[in-house]
């Protein structure tokens, strides 16, 4: 089984001492959903944005480790971000749709990468739409700013936004912790085809979407991973007693 | 009831109505002078404006003719303020905003805005003669007054810039670095574009404040009495805050009605700059997406 | 897509984005280099004894500035008296009580006042408002200390106002709900809680305000008489004095350059700018100290 991303002893402050990790070693596998479960703070999120290198936005004091994608050490200060953060794609708690239009929050990704072909821009548009499962509600007005959406179709449309860019792998940061049931199934569905093509990890806002959707499972409690295996093993049999509290809703 | 019985200045609900109706006499008295100047000055200048007072040259040293020179000077003295000071402003702001760290560095470049704000105008204008007229030998021109103006204007449109950009949500940045957009390219097609209606009002609001100065251009610029449009930007000009200085103190025998008619035109200039102000706001307030 | 290119003009970019960033420091030091070049001279040209004495009159040679001080501070604390109850009552009026339809009003002519170029107050003040003082208190000229001080005050209004105002909505909801919650009238929590919650920027307000009218010029120059005079007492408000301001503005138009009499001229420039400079830097220090801002990335 292909292993896409290792994680080696990553370790993560902010400079105002806040939601750190310490020591983080997980081996992520292609094709695969991953879903990182645990209480609030306990430094999913944190995780998720040192895959792409987006942590370097926000104020951080110190990372320590490794994390291979591809066996490239992404960390790396020469590391090229724009082309990392184009094969590792992200999804947002709220639904963020720039402020342009529908069309135009698609294409974005590739325009900023300088592709200027309508024809090329139209395809990439028409196939991340059908992706997402929204084709068939906007099609007719892509132009429409992409704020008049509904919630659920505005997160529908930040995933194709991401697919869009034909990315290796995709984060999903509570992806549906804004949405209504119907559009929270709609996204699940997506993800389950999804995951064919793409590697998948997704920070589920609870303990029952994890187990609807995930194949691996790592229990995340401040800022350490204390347990990671099959989804199935972690429901059933958990090693860790921790780990057994959460899931059966002791706490978190 | 209990209440009532308290003596009258312990009741809380009677002060805040007394309180209350004593603010909103002092909120209504404290603008009620700007009304009277506008409606003073709209009335008594009205019967100068013509045709010809406002396209003819000045004549009979000025007490005849018209103001058609200082109209022209100060269209090219904002323009010019607007040539220099706005793109270096907005590049300013966008640095403060989206770039400088949180170092000391940044807090020198902060207090150097707040120190060219607190400047008077007329320190800016010993400055500019000293650097502009005299030690680069621009002359008393319509340059020289321009880049002081343009140094005066730029703390205002940094800091209502900044704080436009700084507006913009920050999740529009995160998003966009996302997507693999650059740090400049974010800033030119998400946050700049977002945080134009703000950017445009401190740059309206910045070169109504520069063409209203006069003390600024006294050195460097203003031409007391000049009966032709400039020639080029090497040369003084009249302008009409300066004009309506020298009309209202320096000639003697000057016909009221014309400078009357005079601030009337500066005060018609300020009015349609805020009104431009207001307009952007509105549109932009009805067009926000966050 | 061509990423080198791409990169290049990034970087170009952000260089001329950090060079304006820092041009603001550049233009500060310039302009301090200016005035003390050709103010420091007047140190040894003119003996300190008679550059801080009582007379100022150039045309002898007589260069003691002192009365010029006096006149700004004079006109300076007029000036604070008229801005500072109505601008903060004004603001409070408006961030705390207004319906919005009175905002509607109060905004935009406070913005116009504070549009409205100096020229024109001061035209004002030498038509309507001196011979209004002349005849009331019965003045044998209306243009003095008080007359510029009323038309001061109306120019550090909008200043007062607008900022008073923001520090006055930047006060948290929840502090207000907190208190009316407990039973205080709206007129309790404004005086009790929002106005002492907020009282660092409203002080930011009334320095940056008061900084204004003592670099002020040409209505100062128009309206207060342009003498000289040692204020004694608080006569002086209905006496015509001269400030800082007005002596550089009437005078530098008339000096040789280099002369004794130019170089105090830019000496009082430096006066004034560490003024101001003092004045901006203690605001400036009330405000930041609430400044603190911890932004982290969000979502």
């Amino acid at each position: 089984m292909k292993e896409k991303i290792i994680v080696e002893n990553l370790g993560l402050k902010y400079s105002d001492g806040t939601e750190s990790l310490f020591g983080i070693n997980l081996r992520i596998q292609a094709n695969k959903i991953t879903a990182l479960i645990g209480p609030a703070g306990g430094g999913k999120s944190t995780f998720l944005r040192t895959l792409n290198r987006l942590n370097d936005l926000a104020d951080v004091a110190e990372v320590s480790g490794k994390v291979l994608i591809d066996g490239v050490d992404v960390l790396d200060p020469e590391t090229d971000v724009i082309a990392l953060r184009r094969k590792v794609g992200i999804v947002f708690s709220r639904p963020l749709p720039l402020p342009l239009s529908i069309y135009k929050n698609i294409s974005y990704g590739l325009e900023v990468a300088g592709e200027k072909k309508r024809e090329v821009l139209d395809e990439a548009v028409e196939r991340a739409l059908h992706l997402a499962q929204l084709w068939e509600e906007v099609n007719d007005r892509l132009d429409d700013p992409a704020a008049a959406l509904s919630g659920g179709q505005q997160q529908r449309l930040c995933l194709a936004r991401t697919l869009a860019l034909k990315p290796e792998i995709i984060l999903l940061d509570e992806p549906t912790s804004a949405l209504d049931p119907i559009s929270t199934l709609k996204i699940e569905d997506s993800l389950d085809e999804l995951k064919k093509e793409y590697t998948i990890i997704i920070a589920p806002h609870n303990t029952q979407q994890a187990a609807r959707v995930a194949d691996m499972v790592a229990f995340f409690l401040q800022g350490e991973v204390i347990e990671y295996d099959t989804a199935a093993k972690i429901y059933t049999k958990p090693q860790d007693s921790r780990t057994q509290d959460y899931i059966t809703g002791k706490f978190g | 009831m209990q209440k009532n019985k308290r003596p009258f200045f312990f009741n809380p609900k009677l002060t805040e109505k007394i309180g209350v109706s004593a603010l909103t006499l002092v909120a209504f008295l404290t603008v009620a002078p700007i009304v009277a100047v506008v409606i003073y000055i709209v009335i008594l200048g009205a019967p100068a404006i013509s045709w010809e007072f406002i396209t003819a040259m000045p004549r009979d040293g000025m007490r005849a003719g018209g103001i058609w020179p200082a109209i022209i000077g100060t269209f090219y003295l904002t323009i010019g303020t607007a040539i220099f000071s706005v793109p270096l402003g907005v590049a300013a702001a966008i640095y403060l905003s989206e770039y400088a760290g949180d170092n000391r560095l940044t807090r020198y470049i902060r207090l150097a805005i707040i120190n060219l704000a607190g400047i008077p105008s007329v320190v800016y204008g010993l400055f500019g003669l000293g650097l502009f007229v005299i030690f680069l030998n621009f002359g008393t021109s319509i340059l020289s007054a321009s880049l002081t103006l343009s140094i005066m204007t730029l703390p205002v449109i940094i800091s209502t810039t900044e704080e436009a950009l700084r507006a913009v949500p920050q999740s529009f940045r995160v998003v966009s670095t996302s997507l693999g957009a650059t740090k400049w390219q974010t800033i030119r097609r998400v946050v700049l574009p977002q945080a134009l209606p703000g950017i445009l009002t401190g740059v309206v609001l910045g070169l109504e404040r520069a063409a209203g100065e006069t003390a600024p251009i006294l050195f460097t610029g203003a031409a007391f009495f000049l009966p032709r449009l400039p020639n080029s930007p090497l040369d003084a000009t009249m302008a009409l805050p300066y004009h309506l200085y020298v009309i209202s103190t320096q000639v003697p025998g000057m016909p009221i009605q014309i400078q009357y008619g005079t601030v009337l035109v500066l005060m018609v200039f300020v009015l349609v700059m805020n009104l431009i102000v207001t307009l952007i706001r509105s549109r932009a307030r009805a067009r926000r997406q966050w | 897509m061509s990423g080198n290119k791409l990169k290049i003009s990034e970087v170009l970019i952000t260089r001329g984005i950090q060079f304006s960033g820092f041009s603001s420091i550049l233009f500060v030091l310039m302009i301090l280099y200016f005035l003390i070049a050709q103010g420091l001279p007047a140190l040894t040209e003119v003996p300190l004894g008679e550059l801080f004495n009582t007379r100022w009159y150039p045309i002898e040679e007589y260069y003691g500035i002192l009365p010029l001080i006096l006149g700004s501070l004079v006109v300076t604390l007029g000036a604070s008296l008229v801005a500072i109850p109505l601008g903060v009552l004004t603001a409070i009026y408006i961030a705390e009580i207004a319906p919005s339809w009175a905002k509607e009003i109060l905004k935009p002519l406070v913005e116009l006042l504070a549009g409205l170029p100096s020229v024109v107050l001061g035209f004002l003040g030498i038509l309507v408002l001196s011979p209004f003082l002349r005849d009331t208190f019965h003045l044998p000229t209306g243009l003095t200390a008080l007359t510029g001080s009323l038309l001061l005050g109306m120019i550090a209004i909008p200043t007062i106002v607008s900022i008073s105002e923001d520090a006055l909505n930047n006060v948290p909801e929840i502090y207000r709900h907190g208190s009316l919650a407990l039973g205080a009238t709206r007129w309790q929590t404004i005086w009790g809680v929002t106005v002492p919650a907020a009282r660092s920027g409203i002080l930011t307000a009334i320095m940056l305000g008061v900084g204004r009218t003592i670099g002020e010029t040409m209505t100062v120059m128009m309206v207060t008489g342009n003498a000289p005079v040692m204020p004694d007492s608080l006569r002086v408000l209905f006496m015509p004095i001269r400030t800082m301001t007005a002596t550089i503005a009437s005078e530098m138009g008339e000096v040789a350059s280099g002369s004794p009499h130019y170089h105090v001229l830019f000496f009082i420039a430096v006066v004034l700018f560490l003024f101001t400079l003092i004045v901006n830097i203690v605001a400036s220090n009330i405000s930041s100290k609430q400044m603190k801002r911890s932004e982290r990335i969000l979502s």
